[in-house]
C-alpha cells in the first residue's frame, strides 16, 4: 500500500557550539502516494543525511515527518514500515540469499510458511531463485543488487528507501538496474525517495526530482520542469548532460529588439529584464550557422554516436553544441552560431535565480 | 652456484639454525622424562632414553611430592582447568560485547571509555596486586579458584576488549543500519549478525585468552590458597621440592603436562589464529 511522505521544516546541525555544521537547511517536501522522488546533488549536500532521518538512522534536530499521515520523529527505525536499499547492498554475509531476504520476516515474527512462500515469490519476481542457497561473497555485483531489492520488497514497506544503489556497478549493470527499479516501482507502487548525485538516473527514474545543493532544496519538480525551468543556474548546471551553456552579458532591453551583448558577440534576443543577465541555453538549442555573426573556434568534437558535441572556444568561455553525427566540422574550424530564440533561461546575474516566465 | 643460490642457502641456513635453537629445550625435556634415573647419571644431555619409559610420567602426574603432598600434579591441572575454562569464556563473551558497543553503538564518551580499557592492556599486572587482594578479602573469594577466575576475566577484558573493538570497526556500519530497519534489535544484531561474522577473531582470542590465563605465574601464586593453586605454581613447588636425589625426569615430564594443553589449543585453533590477525585486511 503506497503511503505519502510529509517532510516540514527539517534542520539538521551536528556538532554544538562553534563546531556546529547546518547539514539540513529547513527542508519541505511532499511526497503523494505512489510517486518515486529523487533526491540529487553532489556529495555533502545532506541528501543522504535526510534519507537517513526518513529511515529513522538519525533524528532531525528539528522538523515534522510524517509518513502516511502518521508523526514518525522519535520512532524508531523498524516501526515505521520502510525499507531501505545500501549502497554497499549491506547484505548479510554468514546468511545465504533465502535468510537474507526473509530476515526482515523472521523480526516480525512472520510464520516459517508464509515466509517461505514470500522468498518465492520475491525471487521469482528478482529472477534469483537459482540463487537462494547462495551466500553474498558468491555472487556477483549484479546480483547482490538484486538481493537487496528482494530484501526491501519482500515486506512490502510502505516505502521504499534507496541510497545511491547503482554507484557500485559497472554502466551495462547501472543501465540494466535502473529499468529494473524502474519496472519494479510500476508493478508494486510503493512510494519511493532515490538518493544519487548521478543526475542521468535522476532524470530517468524520477516521477519528481529535488535538487539539493548545501543542505539547500533548489528546485523541486517532473524531470521536464528541471530540465527546461531550471530554476537557478546551479540546477541548470547541475542537470543535464552536458550541461547547459551559461552566458553571462547584459541585455539593452526587454524589447523584441533589444540586443543581448556579450565577450564576443551580441544576439538579437529579448530578455526580461534590463542589465545583467546570464542567458542559459542547452546544447541543443544553439545551432552552427556559417553565416552568424556570433563567432568562435572548434577545440573539441566528441561523437557519441547518436548526437556529436562540438565544443567551441568563444569569448564568453567553452560552448557546446549539439550537432547531428553527419557534421563535418573540424577541430580548429572557425564557426558561426546561433539560438533558438524560444528555449532561452534567463538568470539574474548576481543572484543566478531564474527570471521572468517566457519560456516553453 | 650463482650468488642467488648461495644466499638462499645462506638464509635457509640461518633458518634452520634458529629452529633448533627454538626446539632444543623441548627436545632435551622430551627425552630426558623418558629417561631412567641411570641414564640421567650418565649426563649426556643429547642422548636419545634406552627405553620408552612412562613412569617418570605417571609419578609427575600423580604421586610426586610438592612438600609433604604427594598427590603429583593432578589437583593442580584441574585446579587450573576449573579456572581456565571459565575465565577465558567470560574475558572473551565480555570482550565481545564491549567491543560490539564501543564500535557499533557508540553514545558520548564511548570514544574516551576505550581509552580507558586500554590502559587496561598496558598496566603492569603487578600495580594491582595488592588492592585485588583487597577486594577478593572484601567478597569473600580469597584464595579461592572462583576469585582466581573474576581476576583473570578482569585483567583479560582490557585486551579481548581492544581485539573485538578493533575488529568490529571494520564492519560496515550500514550492516547494522540494514538489521535495525529490518526490525532486528541490540541483542538480535549482536548474536545473529555480529557473532556469525566474528570466528577469526573469536579463535584468535580464546586462544590468546588460553594461553595467558594457563601459563599465568603471577595472580596464581599471589591469589590462590592451599587448594586452589594453579598447575604454574604446582609445577614450580614441585620442582623446588628438594629431596636427596632430583629427578629432572619427573620435572621434564611434568614441565610438559603444564605445557600440553596450551599446545593443544594452538594445534586445534591455530589455523584460525594467523587468518584471525590478517582477517579484515580482505573485504569478503
Amino acid at each position: 500500500m503506497a503511503a505519502s511522505l510529509h517532510i516540514a521544516g527539517i534542520r539538521k546541525v551536528f556538532g554544538k557550539g562553534d563546531k556546529a555544521v547546518e547539514i539540513l537547511k529547513k527542508i519541505d517536501i511532499e511526497v503523494a502516494p505512489g510517486e518515486f522522488l529523487i533526491l540529487v546533488g553532489p556529495s555533502g549536500c545532506g541528501k543522504s543525511t535526510l534519507l537517513n532521518i526518513i529511515a529513522g538512522l538519525e533524528e532531525p534536530t528539528e522538523g515534522e515527518l510524517k509518513i502516511a499521515g502518521k508523526n514518525v520523529v522519535g520512532v524508531a527505525p523498524a516501526q515505521r514500515d520502510i525499507a531501505m536499499v545500501f549502497q554497499s547492498y549491506a547484505l548479510y554475509p554468514t546468511m545465504n540469499v533465502a535468510d537474507n531476504i526473509g530476515f526482515a520476516l523472521e523480526m516480525r515474527k512472520v510464520p516459517l510458511g508464509v515466509r517461505k512462500k514470500r522468498i518465492q515469490e520475491v525471487a521469482a519476481m528478482l529472477q534469483i531463485e537459482h540463487l537462494l542457497e547462495r551466500r553474498p561473497a558468491q555472487l556477483s555485483g549484479g546480483q547482490r543488487q538484486r538481493v537487496a531489492m528482494g530484501r526491501a520488497l519482500a515486506r512490502d514497506p510502505q516505502l521504499f528507501l534507496f541510497d545511491e544503489p547503482l554507484s557500485n556497478l559497472d554502466a551495462k549493470l547501472r543501465v540494466e538496474m535502473r529499468a529494473e527499479i524502474k519496472r519494479l516501482h510500476q508493478v508494486s507502487g510503493i512510494t519511493s525517495v532515490y538518493v544519487t548525485h548521478d543526475q542521468i538516473e535522476a532524470m530517468t527514474l524520477g516521477s519528481r526530482i529535488a535538487v539539493m545543493k548545501d543542505g539547500i532544496l533548489q528546485q523541486i519538480g517532473t524531470p521536464d520542469d528541471i530540465y527546461r525551468r531550471p530554476a537557478n543556474t546551479y540546477v541548470a548546471g547541475f542537470i543535464g548532460s552536458p550541461t547547459m551553456n551559461l552566458i553571462a552579458g547584459s541585455a539593452s532591453g526587454t524589447g523584441a529588439t533589444s540586443q543581448f551583448l556579450f565577450e564576443g558577440g551580441s544576439l538579437q534576443l529579448p530578455s526580461p529584464a534590463k542589465g545583467k543577465v546570464t542567458l542559459g541555453q542547452r546544447p541543443e538549442h544553439i545551432h552552427l550557422s556559417d553565416d552568424a555573426a556570433w563567432r568562435g573556434t572548434v577545440t573539441l568534437v566528441e561523437p557519441t554516436g547518436a548526437d556529436t558535441y562540438v565544443v567551441i572556444k568563444t569569448g564568453v568561455g567553452l560552448i557546446t553544441v549539439r550537432t547531428p553525427p553527419s557534421t563535418q566540422v573540424k577541430v580548429g574550424d572557425n564557426v558561426g552560431m546561433t539560438v533558438s530564440s524560444n528555449h532561452n533561461n534567463w538568470f539574474d546575474a548576481q543572484s543566478g535565480l531564474r527570471l521572468g516566465v517566457e519560456h516553453t | 652456484m650463482n650468488a642467488k643460490n648461495l644466499f638462499r642457502v645462506a638464509v635457509y641456513a640461518v633458518l634452520l639454525v634458529a629452529a633448533l635453537f627454538f626446539l632444543a629445550p623441548l627436545y632435551v625435556m622430551l627425552v630426558t622424562s623418558f629417561k631412567d634415573a641411570d641414564q640421567l647419571r650418565a649426563g649426556n644431555l643429547l642422548s636419545l632414553p634406552t627405553s620408552l619409559n612412562f613412569e617418570s610420567w605417571t609419578l609427575a602426574w600423580s604421586t610426586a611430592c610438592t612438600g609433604v603432598d604427594c598427590r603429583g600434579l593432578k589437583p593442580y591441572f584441574w585446579n587450573s582447568v576449573s579456572m581456565a575454562v571459565p575465565a577465558v569464556l567470560i574475558s572473551t563473551i565480555w570482550g565481545a560485547l564491549n567491543g560490539y558497543v564501543l564500535s557499533m553503538w557508540k553514545f558520548r564518551g564511548s570514544d574516551l571509555l576505550f581509552g580507558f580499557i586500554l590502559f587496561g592492556v598496558f598496566m603492569p599486572f603487578q600495580v594491582v596486586l595488592l588492592p585485588m587482594s583487597q577486594v577478593l578479602g572484601f567478597m569473600g573469594l580469597s584464595s579461592s579458584v572462583t576469585g582466581l577466575v573474576l581476576v583473570h576475566s578482569l585483567a583479560g577484558m582490557a585486551g579481548t576488549t581492544l581485539f573485538f573493538r578493533n575488529y568490529y570497526t571494520a564492519i560496515p556500519h550500514e550492516l547494522i543500519q540494514a538489521a535495525r530497519m529490518d526490525g532486528a534489535g541490540f541483542w538480535r544484531i549482536f548474536y545473529r549478525i555480529v557473532i556469525p561474522m566474528s570466528t577469526p577473531i573469536l579463535m584468535v582470542t580464546l586462544i590468546w585468552q588460553f594461553t595467558n590465563i594457563w601459563n599465568d605465574f603471577l595472580f596464581g601464586v599471589a591469589f590462590s590458597g592451599a587448594d586452589s593453586k594453579p598447575i604454574t605454581v604446582g609445577l614450580n613447588n614441585m620442582a623446588n621440592t628438594t629431596s636427596s636425589v632430583k629427578s629432572y625426569n619427573v620435572d621434564m615430564a611434568a614441565a610438559i603436562i603444564a605445557g600440553l594443553p596450551t599446545m593443544l589449543v594452538y594445534v586445534l585453533a591455530g589455523q584460525y589464529f594467523v587468518k584471525g590477525l590478517t582477517a579484515g585486511a580482505v573485504k569478503g
